[in-house]
């Protein structure tokens, strides 16, 4: 020991200081991740353990009655998922078009960097401005009226900005040379981009759809004008509908019913989860299949 | 002889900086030409007037006249397309593209229209062979590129580039990030493809000069300082700079 000391020229004490206050910030670390897992812990574990025991069969398959109060949320499932679904439906291939432009096509003139100064402020406004243009546009200067389509093209222009993002982010991985070697052998640039560019990008342009769909389904704000909170069946994209998330802040807010509520949030959660999840194993796989 | 190439003329530049000046070569029908010259000299930059690879850099102007089997390739309708189908292009670090070694050959076959699969079958057999990858490959045709050693990668990449059935190759320093077991291979490739193809690579290893080509061009600071046939520029260059540099005194 003595010799290690010697020969690393550092005094005992004062190594033992080093690894003491090493210990210490190890330990914070520890303490501060912890208090964080247990917040998340305790919020879902408090929504799940006061919302699982509800969701039965017949809260998933029936339709609500006395305003939710009783009965189940099938419908309010059916327009959750006509309303999201429409939403990526719409802005994925907006996006990743828009995407594919920025990267691949624009030399970096002073009208793209406005557009892209405009894409990333979108990407901030508070939803229920979307929700107030939502009502002011669609709904009532397009007459679309409270509708799923309103709903859709609100939500559209929300989860825009994520899908250009995450796409152009894929984008700029693909190595250079790629897009050489194809030039070279006489492709033009948009069979490259179709043939080379693209296939290396769809696990992030997946990511970048799963992030949009997790913002649309969790949104209450922007719906809030835009599709009206039907308890129907959805029947036409021009039927006024209910997601989820706008069910719960309305059974909440009205205090109609404490269990429907919570059933409600906790198959929310686990719909989120399942779909994270799930986005994450198919990127993985498609990254690795390459 | 037949010039394949025919450059008159030709400066470059970079917004405002001129990265060729006045450039004037013959490049000689099924000859190796090398480039040779320090870092930074333009050497890699001339390769790539010849496929107009230079027209994807952003702010690059050409001035001048690059004549291809005596067309020139920088007027405005040249067709680059076919252009860059008789030039094909080697790069400097192997870049094959994340699909099986069967897609990256018929990749450009399929860019030129070829779909039926028996034609496909025999390119990607044709060329393996030539470049010797054929008995290594053959059984594992649909696995990916990427799994390959850098040298069985770079020659994957000169097949596919013999995909499309070009007549000029131009190679960018292609052994730089190999070993000397692949370089050897690769080198003894070039010497085979020689006969039926021109090519022009640039190098900034004197021996495979050298070794493998016909005519050297020597570069220094955007200029070509002096073209000679390889013996002579290797045992009694015109220009002293040349000597220099061979001799290794600067670069």
């Amino acid at each position: 020991m003595e010799l290690e000391t010697q020969k690393f020229g550092t005094k005992r004490s004062e190594s033992i200081r080093k690894q003491t206050k090493s210990k210490a910030f190890f330990g914070m670390i520890w303490v501060v991740a912890g208090i964080t897992l247990a917040v998340l812990f305790l919020i879902l574990g408090f929504v799940l353990v006061k919302g699982v025991p509800h969701i039965t069969w017949t809260f998933l398959s029936q339709e609500p009655e006395m305003l939710g109060a009783e009965g189940g949320i099938f419908s309010v499932i059916v327009g959750t998922v006509a309303v999201t679904a429409m939403a990526v439906v719409i802005a994925t291939p907006i996006g990743v078009a828009g995407a594919v432009y920025f990267n691949e096509y624009s030399k970096g003139g002073r009208v793209i960097k406005v557009i892209r100064f405009f894409t990333e402020v979108l990407a901030g406004i508070p939803s229920i401005i979307f929700g107030l243009f939502g009502f002011a546009f669609f709904v009532v200067y397009m007459n679309m009226g409270w509708s799923v389509l309103a709903g859709a093209l609100t939500l559209t222009l929300m989860i825009l900005p994520t899908i250009i993002r995450t796409t152009e982010e894929s984008l700029k991985t693909v190595p250079m040379s790629y897009r050489e070697g194809s030039l070279s052998l006489g492709a033009t640039k948009w069979y490259t981009i179709k043939k080379v560019v693209l296939p290396c990008c769809w696990g992030g342009i997946l990511t970048g759809v799963i992030l949009g769909l997790g913002r649309a389904i969790g949104e209450t704000a922007a719906l809030m004008f835009t599709i009206g909170g039907s308890l129907n069946i959805p029947t036409s994209v021009f039927s006024s509908t209910r997601t989820m998330a706008l069910h719960l802040y309305m059974l909440a807010s009205e205090g109609i019913s404490d269990e429907k509520t919570y059933a409600t949030a906790a198959l929310l959660i686990i719909i989120v989860l399942l779909i994270n999840t799930s986005a994450t194993r198919i990127g993985r796989k498609m990254t690795n299949g390459k | 002889m037949e010039n394949k190439f025919t450059v008159r003329g030709l400066n470059l530049y970079y917004g405002d900086f001129q990265a060729l000046k006045n450039i004037n070569i013959d490049i000689p029908e099924h000859k190796v030409t090398a480039l040779i010259g320090p870092s930074g000299c333009g050497k890699s930059t001339f390769l790539r007037t010849l496929d107009r690879m230079q027209d994807t850099v952003e702010g690059a102007r050409v001035e001048g006249q690059i004549l291809f089997d005596g067309e020139d390739i920088y007027r405005r309708d040249c067709d680059v397309i076919k252009l860059r189908k008789k030039v094909g292009m080697v790069f400097q670090s192997p870049n094959p593209f994340p699909k099986s070694i069967y897609e990256n050959i018929v990749y450009g076959p399929r860019v030129h229209g070829i779909t039926e699969k028996k034609k496909l079958d025999e390119i990607v057999e044709r060329t393996l062979k030539e470049v010797a990858l054929w008995d290594e490959t053959k059984d594992r045709l649909n696995d990916s590129a990427l799994g390959m050693s850098g040298g069985q990668q770079q020659r994957l990449c000169i097949a596919r580039c013999l995909a499309v059935e070009p007549e000029v190759i131009l190679m960018d320093e292609p052994t730089s990030a190999l070993d000397p077991v692949a370089t050897a291979k690769i080198e003894g490739l070039m010497h085979e493809l020689s006969k039926k193809y021109t090519i022009v690579i640039v190098t900034h290893n004197m021996q495979q000069a050298g070794r493998i080509s016909d005519q050297t061009a020597f570069f220094l600071l955007g200029e070509l300082l002096e073209v000679n046939p390889t013996d002579k520029i290797f045992s009694d260059p015109d220009n002293i700079k040349t000597e220099e540099y061979i001799s290794g005194r600067f670069g």
